[in-house]
């Protein structure tokens, strides 16, 4: 089912500059067939930037995008394999939702309108009622609906949920899970809802003020870190010369987040009277993304699996062992 | 039912030896397909694959083409061997290194532990009372 064929999109040294400000910084990394991708990132760090980028709606200051092995500004042949849910998408003054449903059939090849009509039932989304009156969770329904039953061989879902509640939101999940195992396509989904999808993510890339800080493997970030807590001497002695993403503590208690502790690290660390819990996704890219004091400290562990070639090469030299730790460390 | 901070594929090859080590899948017999794993869990499927695949390279699995993974002849006796070795790091060192501090002999530790009731013992009184 993994494509290792050639990837579906390839960005190489891609810049945007909005006059003074830098959107997207120097960032190059892959997308490989037929995964679903979790691209996140605070807000503002230029998430939504590189999927306009990606899809030709926006074009590069510098660098190069590669869709399906071509650039997609203007070009049909890339932009018809590409069906992009953008968190506040806007439809004709008059349309109603059967209006946008009935038109989506003329852009996307693979359409299924079966599968389209058992998501209107499951979304209960009310068909003849004009979009400006739908609530903000109908309106983000009809994006979903559009972006599963388009079947597009690139889909994007930008923060596709945003009204949306638990239910629904529970009915996105489970819908894409089943049929994206039953027609493999690449999905890069951005979310701020960490926690929720994480399960669904095959890989992740974590954006940060402009650049791309992770380009992982989801199961290999899950369980990459652990929070070590104990009596704070313990603690310092045990982290010593270690890849430590946040520290925090209180009185001569302390707890310190760090990166690829092995099976013996681990009991030796329980043997000396530490406590060790495990980090999940979400709380560690909150903490990989909360105080990033200067540029270039990032985390040097989380290199791509040798996809970011450039942007590793670079963080990694730039960063040593003292300075990274004093700017992880600037929140305790 | 998935635990956040432990990487998914293991926790699914954790479930999969449980099921055989109690005899809920018996060996020749068939384990559910990486696609019914992900719907059940709300995973990717490449990830349970990866699960999956992890037990095959152990020799615990292997694939008939066509049909699906099963159990291995004599997968139990392996898990119960390499299970065995991980109790003794995971649980017996622990628990020798805490008694130590506390002046307490292996000798010591052996006899609480024949003393301490197992669970069948705690339902079983619970059951007379």
């Amino acid at each position: 089912m993994i494509g290792t064929a050639s990837p579906v999109v390839r960005v190489d040294g891609l810049t945007k500059r909005y006059g003074k400000v830098t959107a997207i910084d120097d960032v190059s990394f892959s997308v490989h067939a037929n995964k679903i991708y979790g691209l996140l990132g605070r807000n503002g760090a230029g998430k939504t930037t590189i999927m306009q980028l990606l899809t030709g709606q926006q074009f590069a200051t510098s660098g190069t995008v590669q869709v399906f092995g071509e650039s997609p500004v203007e070009n049909a042949r890339v932009l018809q394999q590409v069906c992009f849910i953008k968190e506040s998408q806007k439809y004709p003054d008059s349309f109603r939702a059967d209006h946008v449903l009935a038109s989506a059939p003329w852009f996307f090849a693979n359409w299924d309108a079966a599968f389209a009509d058992r998501l209107i039932e499951d979304f209960r989304l009310p068909l003849n009622r004009p979009i400006k009156k739908l609530s903000r969770g109908q309106l983000s329904a009809v994006g979903v609906i559009v972006g599963l039953a388009s079947r597009a061989p690139l889909t994007f879902f930008d923060e596709p949920y945003l009204g949306l509640d638990a239910v629904a939101r529970q009915i996105f999940y489970d819908r894409l899970l089943e049929d994206y195992t039953e027609h493999p396509r690449t999905v890069i989904l951005s979310t701020h809802l960490i926690d929720e999808v994480s399960s669904l993510l095959e890989h992740v890339l974590v954006v940060d003020e402009g650049r791309i800080l992770m380009d992982q493997d989801a199961d290999d970030l899950r369980g990459s870190a652990s929070t070590v807590v104990g009596k704070r001497t313990d603690v310092d002695a045990f982290v010593a010369g270690r890849d430590i993403i946040s520290r925090d503590g209180i009185g001569g208690l302390a707890s310190v987040t760090v990166t690829g502790l092995t099976e013996s690290e681990q009991h030796v660390a329980r043997a000396a009277g530490l406590e060790l819990s495990p980090v999940s996704l979400q709380q560690l890219i909150v903490q990989c993304t909360t105080s990033r004091a200067g540029a270039g400290t990032g985390t040097a562990d989380f290199r791509g699996s040798g996809r970011t070639d450039t942007t590793s090469r670079t963080i990694g030299a730039e960063t040593d062992n003292t300075s990274k730790t004093d700017a992880w460390s600037t929140r305790a | 039912m998935i635990d956040s901070g432990k990487p998914i594929f293991l926790q699914i090859a954790e479930q999969i030896e449980n099921d055989i080590l109690d005899g809920a899948i018996a060996e020749e017999s068939p384990v559910p397909s990486t696609n019914e794993f992900a719907a059940f869990y709300r995973i990717n499927p490449a990830t349970a694959g990866k699960g999956v695949n992890r037990l095959v390279d152990d020799g615990i699995l292997y694939k008939r083409r066509g049909i699906g993974m099963f159990v291995a002849t004599g997968a139990r006796a392996r898990l119960i061997g390499a299970r065995t070795e991980q109790f003794r790091a995971k649980f017996v060192a622990p628990l020798l290194g805490e008694a130590a501090k506390l002046g307490i002999t292996p000798e010591q530790v052996a006899e609480m532990v024949r003393d301490t009731p197992t669970e069948t013992h705690i339902q079983e009184e619970a059951i007379r009372s």
